[in-house]
């Protein structure tokens, strides 16, 4: 008989499959780092890790080329903080539902998890909005993309990351499907944790956003 | 629900209900077998493998006597700018994602890949690179800033048109290939290795991907960064490199660079761990300081971070940043030089059978020395500054890549291809490609380091008659179409070996790693039952593997219970879990589609055509990511 995983009659116990050595059981299911899934996503997280560097090792380099008393060069302002915290504070408190979900889901709780998830959801689509709809729109009128170096690099950070918070929110939403079919249990969760992972990432990222675009240029 | 299940039974189907997959050439669309995966790897390389080879011929042929005009300056231009692009990322990256594609699990006696439909959207993500990059010459806008393409000589202001859109937005694209396929080598060779199989017992060739593929993941991001922000500056009028605005030409030799330079070592490592491979089994003895050789490719993968700006020493930099990589790039050659060393030990201390594949080896020792020496000669930095960007460079770059690739990429196609189609290719024909195709390339490439010191610029349309530059010119054309000629041999013998062939049988050559312990071709399955490992040369150690399946009491893991393979741990190879793997799917290759029409719809700014083609990936991804039969995700 093989073994089966319809997703509506999931087993609560962890399912041992023979190996055919004599007598080995092993796990039929891994999530974490004995699933293939985990290093992958890491791969993932590094290689991503890596284009960032990139960017702001291309903000550092013009910034020095451009010589110390010329960023933000000259006819710009350095930039406003409060909206850019406010902002910080609700990115990063949404990696706490995110996180009590991910532990939920291996205490077997669907309640918690689905909330996490949607909890998380509505932070960093808070962010996303307020970036696009309130902050852009600010920046704009101060100076754009094509104004200079300095204005091509301020929105291609930001908005590299905010594609990056784009990516998270669509996984979410399959994530939070899958979560209402219950498609998730104590031990079933690889999907959930690879998110989690994803979504700490990309809160984590925008330290170094912050500190590059927001912070740096009033150093 | 039961949850413990009789292997053993007669009930459970057997490993060829679990493993076959649907038959017929629509199966080809769909397949997730790593090893038609890499079969299709293998040959589509080798078809971008020709269409550069053939854009070198026509330069070469431009270049015979001066001031020729079989084709005009632009389309020079564009062969020598899509020569470069189509051998560095649509022949070297991918053959090599083709042979570890197929013989990596097999050596590390696994089932399959970690990721099998995101190995088959690694190929259709190449493949559909590459008909991008070539649908340029359909639009008659071939990109032709050369294959490093330095602003701002590609820049919006003196390269108006849509050609450099296609170089940046096809190395984007090319990229997503590139990553999957690696992410997916490193996990297969970190967690899926036969029990037993401790980290001290992964075969040297297994060790160059996995070298490759961290290379990849560390060093592909900063040119995806450079052509993002190159794609921006043209299509949207952003700065980052134009010095009217704040921007710096240098950032995008810097970036390209601090991808370019690993680059070579991302192709050059797997093939000197083909060499390794090779070297034992035609000298009937261990391979020489085995944990030597392992450090020192990684140590090469490493300083190959540290040495960018060598590429760089005519720009003007500060003499400290000179200094600092000169002196890494002298230190590079030190692991080179264990290895080559360490093989000579070998060759020395066993009894060489000169057959094909050593001859292809025995070639690629020689051609590479000579490559690695004028490469430590570049990192003087008063030499460099002499011949730099002049035919020395050419001559120097071509032995590294074709020594250091090609030679032992072609020795492998003869070692392997018998266990890939269960037929020998013919060794007569085999040596007189070998020997047209080493005599062709040294004809060809040696004349030009003559060349540069005489100071014949490289990328130069035509020349005059009487600066000298003529006799070794016409030679060095002779030697390319030799050297064409030596390749379409192989070739030649690949599809005769089709078809007669003698028959291989599982162990032709007395191999001593896992892939010699199972058929030729090896089933959809791979092993009978995955063995259990107890040295480095396990089909020379354990007689019993060679005789078929390992027996359970011996170690030997059937998995009957399902479409399984196993999951071991990361150091010393013990067993963890049993993972489901996927079946065949479409997914990857409608997602891969949509990504070609969404590319195409950026490049010519039809933004809803762009749309279509996201969407379509995105149909692609849910239909991947939506759990169905047993796999693993979840």
């Amino acid at each position: 008989m093989a073994i089966t995983h319809a997703t509506s009659d999931v087993p609560e116990v962890d399912p041992l499959v023979p190996t055919g050595a004599p007598g080995e059981l092993l796990p039929g299911y891994a999530s974490g780092p004995d699933s293939f899934g985990f290093w992958g996503m890491l791969g993932l997280i590094t290689t991503e890790a890596l284009l960032f560097s990139s960017l702001i090792a291309s903000y550092f380099y013009l910034r020095f080329r451009a010589g110390p008393h010329h960023w933000p060069p000259a006819g710009i302002a350095p930039p406003e903080l409060t909206l850019p915290l406010i902002m910080t504070a609700i990115l990063w408190s949404s990696s706490i539902p995110v996180h009590l979900a991910d532990h939920a889901i291996r205490r077997g709780s669907q309640r918690g998890l689905r909330l996490g998830l949607l909890g998380g959801f509505l932070l960093g689509a808070t962010f996303l909005g307020l970036q696009l709809i309130v902050e852009y729109p600010k920046t704009l009128d101060l100076f754009t993309p094509r104004t200079n170096a300095y204005g091509s690099l301020f929105f291609t950070l930001t908005g590299f990351h905010g594609f990056h918070v784009l990516v998270g929110l669509a996984i979410s939403v399959f994530v939070q499907i899958r979560a209402w079919q219950g498609a998730f249990d104590r031990h079933r969760h690889l999907m959930v944790r690879n998110f989690a992972m994803y979504w700490h990432f990309v809160d984590a990222v925008w330290a170094l956003i912050l500190c590059t675009v927001y912070l740096s240029p009033r150093l | 629900m039961a949850t413990v299940h009789d292997a053993t039974s007669s009930s459970s189907p057997s490993l060829e209900e679990m493993w076959g997959e649907p038959q017929g050439l629509g199966s080809w669309l769909s397949t997730v077998d790593h090893k038609r995966i890499g079969m299709k790897y293998l040959v589509t390389a080798m078809v971008f493998l020709v269409a550069g080879g053939v854009e070198s011929l026509i330069m070469r042929a431009q270049l015979a006597q001066p001031n020729l005009h079989l084709i005009s300056p632009e389309v020079y231009n564009q062969l020598f700018t899509m020569h470069g692009v189509t051998m560095m990322f649509l022949f070297a990256t991918p053959v090599l994602s083709g042979f570890g594609n197929y013989l990596v699990p097999l050596m590390i006696g696994a089932r399959d890949m970690a990721f099998p439909r995101l190995n088959a959207f690694g190929y259709w993500v190449f493949l559909a690179s590459g008909i991008f990059l070539y649908s340029a010459f359909l639009t008659g806008h071939v990109p032709d800033a050369g294959w490093f393409n330095y602003v701002p000589l590609s820049g919006p202001r003196f390269a108006p048109g849509i050609n450099i859109d296609f170089y940046a937005l096809g190395l984007i694209f090319v990229a997503i290939s590139t990553t999957a396929g690696a992410i997916n080598f490193i996990v297969t060779i970190l967690k899926m290795r036969a029990p037993g199989m401790s980290i001290n017992r992964i075969p040297i060739f297994v060790w160059g991907e996995l070298a490759m593929s961290f290379s990849i993941v560390f060093a592909l991001p900063t040119l995806t960064v450079a052509c993002v922000l190159l794609e921006l500056e043209r299509k949207f009028g952003f700065h980052f490199f134009d010095a009217g605005h704040g921007g710096d030409p240098l950032l995008w030799q810097h970036l390209f660079w601090i991808f370019g330079h690993p680059e070579v070592y991302i192709i050059i490592l797997p093939a000197l761990g083909m060499v390794s491979a090779l070297i034992p089994t035609f000298t009937g003895r261990r391979m020489v300081g085995y944990i030597w050789i392992v450090i020192a490719e990684m140590a090469t993968a490493l300083i190959g971070f540290g040495v960018w700006t060598h590429h760089m020493f005519t720009t003007g930099l500060p003499q400290v940043a000179i200094s600092f990589v000169a002196l890494s790039s002298f230190f590079i050659a030190i692991p080179s030089g264990v290895q080559i060393f360490a093989w000579i030990a070998t060759l020395i201390a066993g009894r060489p059978r000169l057959k094909t594949p050593m001859l292809f080896v025995l070639g690629f020792l020689l051609v590479f020395v000579i490559g690695g020496l004028s490469g430590v000669m570049f990192a003087a930095v008063p030499f460099d500054q002499q011949v730099h960007d002049s035919y020395f460079v050419i001559a120097h770059f071509h032995y590294v890549m074709v020594g250091g690739l090609l030679f032992p990429l072609f020795g492998a196609l003869y070692y392997w291809l018998p266990k890939m189609t269960g037929r020998m290719m013919g060794e007569g024909l085999g040596k007189w490609s070998f020997w047209t195709m080493f005599a062709g390339f040294n004809v060809c490439f040696f004349p030009m380091h003559v060349m540069g010191i005489l100071g014949q610029p490289r990328r130069t349309y035509t020349y005059q008659a009487g600066l000298g530059w003529t006799g070794p010119n016409l030679i060095s054309t002779i030697g390319a179409f030799l050297l064409g000629l030596g390749i379409a041999l192989t070739f030649w013998n690949w599809v005769w070996s089709r078809w007669h062939g003698a028959p291989a049988g599982n162990d032709p050559w007395g191999g001593d790693t896992l892939e010699w312990a199972t058929t030729s071709p090896p089933p959809e399955y791979n092993f009978e039952t995955i063995p259990t490992v107890a040295s480095l040369e396990p089909t020379w150690d354990q007689p019993n593997l060679r005789d078929g399946a390992q027996p359970p009491e011996a170690g030997g893991r059937p998995l009957l219970g399902g479409h399984l393979t196993l999951s071991t741990s990361l150091l010393d190879g013990t067993p963890r879990a049993v993972v489901f793997m996927p079946h065949a799917t479409l997914a990857p290759v409608i997602a891969s589609l949509g990504l070609l029409v969404g590319f195409w719809g950026v490049v010519f700014g039809a933004w809803l055509l762009a749309g279509v083609g996201a969407t379509v990936f995105a149909g692609g991804m849910i239909d991947w990511f939506w759990p169905r039969h047993q796999t693993q995700e979840t």
